[in-house]
């Protein structure tokens, strides 16, 4: 297929139906993630890139039976790996044995809240999901440096004439949109909250929010989304985000503990354990949401900067 | 029951057409979708090895006795999260080469840089002779 926009499009279709697989497999907070992040935020700055890039794949490789013996090798030899495997929903395979029993008998006396997944996930594994934070806030700072522009300011007056003229066209939308954007963050904030009981938590909710601040910024513009939200103080709350959850882990050892062992910060350690959970889920809410904000805002102000360099190479093109 | 292996099977399929495109394609776009299809193969190993026959999601509940286990989805939820910030990465890298060469076709770049190595070449031969 040539055409990039129907391949990220079906792309985003993929995600989605492997979002209700996961259901199916009753896996509803990956099921979450996947259809907010996979279907969702992924599909969109794919779409942003193709408008940069060019939509249409120029060319084919000539030879690809190489690729395709490698590839049926190796899938040869990946069934034949998988001959060894227990048997699909199978209850005594070896995965089943080591420490989820105890996580699925334990939790609930140890750290009170009925979702396990949010409490090996922030309570257990806290040390884990702090490494994958700490990636997606360099991540964030990676696309940072590659894509920010330096703003100057007299062009602004000008992107914005364009800006207005670009978005009063779609009335309807825009009216709907502005109506929906509340309940989103709304959303975003039970999502946040109610991680404890049900599917969800911070990494789902960062991503619901950020998903609201999109849709505002394509619909009025980067320059009244920045109005709205300073582009500094996004930063800010990224590296807030990631500095909360460490501190959480620094107070306990300060306390006499383990690293993120969260007993010690109430005087009751269930109390202690609901906490550190709270806080840390808000530490990944802050960094998820601002880190993909700020992503897609470097896109964004890439895309302007070249469509006003098109602008001004073609006026000077013009004039003489 | 060999039946009972097709969800490994699944997985692999998907995970060697995301290698195929990998490899086989030249737009740099495509290959970041070939990946990002490998990764999805990937999750869908690990969430169908934690599926209990009969099991529950992993919520506890009054009246439910068994569940999915728990470990596997936690560790594909931070993956996916993680997966689109290092995309993002991966696609602003793309934007960087396009403004530098112009193109996104890997055979484009390779001529482009072949080019510039072969001119500075011959400005170092022409140097020494001069």
């Amino acid at each position: 297929m040539k055409d990039l926009f129907a391949v990220v499009m079906l792309l985003g279709i993929y995600s989605l139906l492997s979002a209700s697989f996961f259901v199916a497999m009753d896996a509803v907070d990956v099921a979450f993630t996947e259809a907010a992040v996979g279907a969702g935020i992924s599909t969109l700055l794919m779409l942003v890139v193709i408008t940069m890039t060019g939509r249409s794949e120029k060319t084919t490789r000539h030879k690809p039976w190489l690729a395709l013996l490698v590839v049926v090798f190796t899938g040869g030899v990946l069934i034949y790996g998988t001959f060894d495997m227990p048997y699909f929903g199978i209850a005594d395979a070896p995965i089943h044995s080591h420490v989820a029993p105890r996580y699925i008998n334990e939790s609930m006396k140890e750290i009170g809240i009925p979702n396990i997944v949010t409490s090996v996930l922030a309570s257990y594994r806290a040390f884990d999901t702090f490494g994958e934070v700490v990636v997606i806030f360099t991540a964030g700072i990676g696309v940072m440096a590659l894509l920010s522009v330096g703003r100057r300011p007299e062009e602004d007056e000008k992107t914005t004439a364009i800006d207005d003229s670009m978005h009063e066209q779609y009335l309807v939308i825009r009216i709907v949109t502005k109506m929906l954007i509340p309940f989103i963050l709304l959303y975003a904030l039970y999502v946040q909250f109610h991680g404890d009981f049900g599917p969800g938590g911070g990494f789902q909710a960062g991503v619901i929010f950020a998903a609201a601040i999109i849709l505002y910024t394509m619909l009025f513009g980067l320059t009244t989304a920045r109005k709205v939200i300073n582009q500094s103080f996004i930063q800010f709350i990224a590296a807030a985000g990631v500095l909360l959850y460490g501190c959480v882990g620094i107070v306990s050892i300060l306390n006499g503990a383990n690293f993120f062992d969260y007993n010690v910060l109430a005087s009751d350690p269930v109390a202690g354990q609901h906490l550190g959970i709270l806080l840390i889920e808000w530490g990944v809410g802050c960094t998820v949401a601002s880190v993909m904000i700020m992503i897609f805002f470097n896109f964004a102000g890439r895309k302007e900067m070249q469509q006003n360099n098109e602008k001004i190479s073609n006026i000077e093109g013009e004039s003489p | 029951m060999i039946i009972g292996l097709f969800n490994d099977w699944v997985v692999v399929v998907l995970m060697m057409s995301g290698l195929y495109i990998v490899i086989a394609h030249g737009n740099l776009i495509k290959k970041l979708v070939g990946l990002a299809i490998f990764q999805t193969s990937v999750f869908i190993l690990y969430i169908s090895m934690a599926n209990v026959e009969g099991g529950s999601a992993p919520i506890l509940a009054e009246g439910i006795k068994q569940f999915s286990n728990p470990l596997p989805h936690v560790l594909i939820l931070t993956a996916i999260v993680v997966g689109v910030a290092t995309t993002a990465l991966g696609l602003a890298l793309v934007v960087r080469i396009k403004e530098a060469y112009g193109s996104i076709e890997e055979e484009d770049i390779q001529h482009l840089d072949n080019q510039t190595q072969d001119e500075t070449e011959i400005q170092a031969t022409e140097g020494d002779q001069s």
